[in-house]
């Protein structure tokens, strides 16, 4: 009984600390980044174009340029994500199609961002004759934040009560009506976890756009006009060899900080509003 | 008056048949209530009355339901149009996650009203005939899901009447409640009676007993066994395993 | 579909056919991918030769030798040593969650883990080039390394590897675990003779998907491996894993080396579709 009793503590013990390790693995390496960046950023760094062949100067650019290609990539993956997420749950019947559906969402999500890249730019780039630019990038990203949309909202937009159809059908409600006013508003804390996560997924995105974005430090005004997200300006201040270290811990922690910000504002938004819809 | 008639109507629910030649003549301003063991069709009929069967898409309908002599399956017949005219209470409160006020103003909403004051007006009369009114009056911008399962059901009653509808359905509509909160639901059920038809489906004989002015006794596979004014079935049953079920010997 | 029938029906069957079209924007996108990684790559790979090209040990772009075996194998090690290190952990903390963490500990991780999850690539190479690389150089005397590729990796699939492992553990039956606990068996007893059997198909969907994780990843090894072309002869040579391959040449390859590069995507999606049926097979295996 005692070495029963032993291996139990054993056990207790790896459990716990390997889910100390866990945590603090992130904690270092999140801790480590801030702190090295906090002292990098001021206003200058967070306002102004890169200086002196990017060793000094701000990122202001690629901030714009991260911000523009993830809204470009958001505003054709959620109607498509959202969409499908509907169409399968409310419309399709079980069928071979719905299967291959699903099957495409899973692998879409599996695929490795260098060969959505490699695609990105025959595709987008050469073969549409859109060039390195912002759309181009946009266009791509919403490939990598499609499935993760489609498979969360589906999910959400399935676990909405029936009930709730019932009720606005039997008023009389058309079913797009009912799909508008009644699950989609339901179902949609589960929606904007998917926004956010297809987000996270786009913002953080490098393999996927280097071939495609085209680079350079000009702030770019027309979707056409080439760019320099965070996570490629990130990498290149290393391809290049390292010209800043500094730098580098400002543009992690830029970028790190819009991450998490957008996860924990979305999960603080989504919190109030199920507390307001559902009377705690 | 007859305001609501059944020819023959059967349903099957892909090879399972779950409605057999079911001839029924459903009187105007009464209630008539639905009584049977569970399984024998008694949901499946009532919504087949406001064509919510649609949504089963597995249902295969024979027969006819005339509405005001009108057949409800005909092709030019406007689904929105029937179902606005025959509301339905559902079993389970199923109010929307939105605001008491919203869910009311749901139906008038969908159907084009936009005007503040007539919500406004529609939201009261339809909460006080809900015998709602004085209850959430004060906190009608507030959850609906924050009320109790007895005011839920209620608001879903004044959500159904928003309509103006002419036959109100329930769907064992006190099922989910208390004690409390179900007779509270039949008083306001047979005062609904003065304006409406009202159909209700109950497994609670007492109930049907209660409130209802005609009363079907349904068995398996959704054959009408008997039908007639409430005192008389109770009383003076005409079949054998009418009389069975009333008092208890049966399911 | 008779009660679309009314004044919007044909509004209702617009909305229909954009939702249709949504819904098979997957499949679209599928098959341009498909369409055009093959047709640039799959030529290369029938002129050179398959076996060439995947057991060929010289990537000389120049002279026109396309071997990509030394990175296959740098694929392989560096992904191998990620789920020697990442699985154990991964799945202690996910029956950690499952089973013994309180209520607190439990709410606490999952915004760990969210996190985890949503630090882009580039941050962890940029860690690891930061950190790890030089605590490498200065413990074992190889800062750029299979092994360094593999600890930032490892920390990569961590949270695909605990969720999906902490799913399939909480839905093994409270039944099976009570009637264990019942006949006297301890709480880890159980876990391991009665929970972890029953979630195994669960726990492999994880690892394989973590696997996969580990295979596509390019930025962060990119940014660690050393980027060598060599058959590695130890866990701390430097290695080019093939992502970081394209990665590397993309930008200056012209002609047969790009597409060289496009059959490398190749062999990535490939690679990708057989995990993806193999995580299907134990599902459906569940």
């Amino acid at each position: 009984m005692i070495s029963v009793n032993f291996s139990q503590k054993i056990a207790n013990i790896m459990l716990w600390a390997s889910a100390l390790i866990t945590i603090a693995i992130l904690f270092i390496m999140v801790g480590h980044i801030l702190l090295n960046g906090v002292e990098v950023i001021d206003l200058q760094f967070l306002l102004e174009s890169p200086k002196n062949a990017g060793r000094e100067g701000g990122i202001l650019p690629m901030i714009v340029s991260s911000l523009y290609t993830t809204g470009l990539a958001l505003i054709v993956a959620i109607p498509l994500g959202i969409g499908s997420a509907i169409y399968l749950t409310e419309y399709a019947v079980k069928s071979p199609l719905t299967k291959a559906i699903r099957y495409a969402t899973e692998t879409l999500s599996g695929i490795p961002s260098i060969v959505v890249g490699l695609f990105g730019y025959t595709f987008f780039v050469i073969y549409l004759g859109l060039g390195f630019c912002v759309l181009s990038a946009g266009l791509t990203l919403s490939i990598m934040a499609l499935p993760i949309i489609m498979r969360t909202a589906e999910e959400s937009v399935r676990t909405v009560p029936i009930g709730y159809r019932e009720g606005s059908l039997a008023l009389g409600a058309s079913k797009w009506q009912t799909i508008r006013k009644v699950l989609l508003p339901s179902a949609s804390p589960g929606i904007v976890t998917g926004i956010v996560l297809g987000m996270g997924r786009a913002i953080g995105e490098t393999a996927a756009i280097m071939f495609v974005v085209g680079g350079g430090w000009r702030m770019p005004i027309s979707p056409l006009s080439p760019a320099q997200p965070l996570t490629v300006h990130l990498y290149e201040l290393f391809s290049a060899g390292i010209i800043s270290t500094e730098i580098g811990y400002g543009t992690a922690t830029v970028l790190l900080a819009m991450v998490l910000a957008i996860t924990f504002t979305a999960n603080w938004t989504m919190r109030r509003y199920i507390k307001k819809i559902m009377g705690e | 008056m007859n305001k609501i008639e059944t020819r023959n109507l059967s349903i099957w629910y892909g090879d399972g048949r779950v409605l057999t030649d079911v001839n029924m003549k459903i009187k105007e301003k009464c209630i008539t209530a639905i009584i049977g063991p569970s399984g024998c069709g008694k949901t499946t009929f009532i919504k087949a009355i406001n064509r919510m069967i649609d949504l089963t898409h597995i249902a295969r309908i024979e027969g006819e339901i005339l509405c005001d002599g009108e057949n409800i399956y005909d092709d030019g017949i406007d689904v929105v149009e029937l179902r606005k005219k025959i509301g339905m209470v559902f079993q389970k409160p199923n109010p929307f996650p939105m605001s008491i006020y919203e869910n009311v103003a749901y139906g008038p909403r969908v159907h084009g009203i936009k005007d503040r004051r007539s919500l406004n007006e529609i939201v009261e009369k339809s909460l006080r005939e809900a015998f709602l009114w004085d209850e959430v009056k004060d906190r009608l911008n507030e959850p609906a899901l924050g009320s109790s399962g007895g005011q839920q059901q209620r608001l879903c009653i004044a959500r159904a009447l928003s309509m103006k509808p002419e036959v109100i359905l329930f769907d064992e509509p006190c099922s989910a409640l208390d004690p409390i909160s179900t007779s509270k639901i039949e008083d306001l059920i047979v005062e609904l009676k003065k304006n409406y038809t009202v159909i209700i489906v109950t497994h609670n004989m007492q109930q049907a007993a209660r409130i209802s002015d005609y009363t079907a006794f349904f068995l398996t596979r959704g054959e009408l066994i008997e039908y007639g004014s409430t005192s008389r079935i109770f009383e003076r049953p005409l079949d054998k395993r009418t009389e069975d079920y009333i008092t208890g010997r049966f399911g | 579909m008779a009660f679309l029938v009314n004044s919007n029906k044909h509004a209702e069957w617009v909305i229909e056919k954009c939702l249709f079209l949504s819904a098979i924007s997957a499949i679209f996108f599928i098959v341009l991918i498909i369409v055009f990684i093959f047709e640039k790559g799959l030529p290369m790979i029938i002129d050179y030769g398959l076996l060439n090209f995947i057991l060929g040990t010289n990537w000389f772009p120049l002279d026109g030798q396309f071997g990509i075996f030394p990175m296959i194998l740098g694929t392989l090690y560096v992904t191998a040593g990620a789920m020697v290190l990442g699985v154990p952990l991964g799945l202690a903390c996910a029956i950690f969650l499952a089973e013994t963490a309180p209520e607190k500990m439990k709410n606490s991780m999952e915004p760990v883990i969210e996190s985890l999850a949503g630090i882009p690539s580039i941050v962890y190479g940029f860690f690891g080039i930061v950190v790890i690389v030089p605590f490498m150089r200065d413990a074992f005397g190889a800062g750029f390394s299979i092994l360094t590729c593999s600890i930032i990796l490892a920390i990569m699939v961590l949270p695909t590897i605990i969720s999906i492992s902490q799913d399939a553990i909480s839905s093994v039956p409270k039944e099976y675990k009570e009637a264990s606990i019942a006949l006297g068996a301890t709480h880890w007893q159980t876990i391991k003779k009665i929970i972890l059997p029953n979630a195994m198909p669960g726990i492999a969907t994880g690892v394989l998907l973590g696997v996969g994780r580990a295979i596509g990843e390019t930025m962060a090894v990119l940014m660690v491996s050393g980027n060598v072309v060599k058959i590695p002869s130890s866990i701390f040579d430097p290695v080019r894993p093939l992502t970081a391959n394209i990665a590397l040449e993309m930008n200056y390859a012209y002609g047969i080396h790009r597409e060289a590069l496009f059959a490398t995507g190749v062999i990535l999606l490939v690679v990708t579709f057989a995990l993806i049926m193999v995580v299907d097979y134990f599902q459906r295996g569940n």
